[in-house]
């Protein structure tokens, strides 16, 4: 059995690299992609929507429509992973292990138990390591400037490389550095569960949101330049800054999901001990 | 584009997407995958595609690794059947 399928990957295989001597050359100007979409782009995304940055045009423009549905496979990303794991019983845990702060002493506490209502113990993971005073300090200090950069990245989409998945991505992960870093219940307690859905949905309706106002102020769906009389500014500048305002929307979305996926897995859905 | 840096990196994407199905230990197929990502966001950023690349980076290499991780923990070392 594992020699017939080794066979058919390797056709397989050999088929797909068969088929790619018919591609165009790389860059190649006489393709069919750069000779009647391309060209346009090229030449008149400048006048038309006054972005630098064609590919982020594209995206959120020209091909707005892909990207509002890329959003939504997101957002169903999360609730998927929400579904097949979170365990929503609130149950207490078994056996929980606290640390007294000022001699670092360990307690365990059984199940039912309870310990005195001080603060001087701290909820630590059974699977856990000790605390890093280093990796601690070091997450606390460059966790700012990740989200700093974060935000650039989503705003400068315009003019360089970026935009709302690459900044939402990065905003997500200053959060789950935390959750690496300290542990998942800090994490949590910034972040929690009600306003990751809620933001990961409301990502989605923002971009959404944007396409039925274009259709309410007389324009199509996801015609930024009916943006214009809202904003006070001329048709092509509205379609800028309604590029913008979708790559928030996007930015929105996909920070939420990830930090939502994360805890969902890492915690296999008790929201309780995690990586 | 230089083809001898295209090759080397290449070879590295055959080497990580190969080593990621066959090794054993489901933490170092984690490591290889996200090598993997890099190495093809080193070959979209060699192509001109710096937007996919620069995704490539962010998701591929680290979000999805971050997962991939974060699911083994949930993972023993031996099964238990």
């Amino acid at each position: 059995m594992k020699i017939i399928a080794l066979i058919s990957v390797i056709l397989a295989g050999a088929l797909l690299v068969y088929a790619t001597v018919d591609f165009p050359a790389w860059a190649d100007p006489a393709s069919p992609a750069s000779t009647h979409l391309s060209p346009h782009f090229i030449e008149k995304t400048m006048e038309e929507t006054s972005v630098p940055n064609i590919v982020t045009a594209v995206l959120a423009d020209y091909r707005s429509y892909d990207t509002m549905y890329e959003t939504t496979v997101i957002f169903a990303a999360g609730v998927a992973c929400f579904l097949l794991l979170r365990i929503p019983r609130r149950k207490e845990p078994g056996e929980r292990l606290y640390r007294h702060v000022l001699t670092g002493v360990t307690v365990r506490v059984k199940e039912g138990a309870k310990l005195p209502p001080s603060d001087d113990f701290e909820r630590i993971d059974t699977l856990w390591t000790p605390p890093d005073l280093i990796i601690k300090t070091i997450c606390r200090l460059l966790i700012p400037f990740i989200q700093l950069f974060a935000l650039y990245v989503i705003a400068h989409g315009h003019h360089s490389p970026g935009g709302g998945f690459q900044g939402g991505v990065i905003l997500g992960a200053s959060i789950i550095m935390l959750a690496i870093s300290h542990d998942l219940r800090t994490a949590v307690q910034r972040m929690r569960e009600k306003v990751d859905v809620l933001l990961s949905a409301a990502g989605v309706f923002i971009y959404a949101g944007t396409g039925a106002l274009c259709v309410l102020l007389g324009l199509n769906f996801l015609d930024y330049s009916a943006l214009a009389s809202v904003l006070y500014v001329d048709p092509v500048t509205a379609r800028s800054h309604g590029i913008l305002i979708v790559e928030i929307g996007v930015g929105i979305a996909v920070m939420a999901t990830i930090i939502w996926i994360y805890n969902n897995v890492s915690s296999g859905g008790k929201y309780d001990e995690g990586l | 584009m230089i083809w001898q840096l295209d090759l080397a990196i290449l070879t590295l994407v055959v080497i990580a997407g190969i080593g990621a199905i066959t090794v054993k230990d489901l933490l170092a197929a984690a490591i290889l995958f996200g090598a993997y990502s890099f190495m093809m966001c080193l070959l979209w950023s060699i192509m001109g595609a710096v937007d996919v690349s620069f995704t490539e980076a962010a998701v591929g290499a680290g979000a999805s690794t971050v997962f991939f991780v974060a699911a083994v923990f949930r993972t023993t070392r031996r099964t238990k059947d």
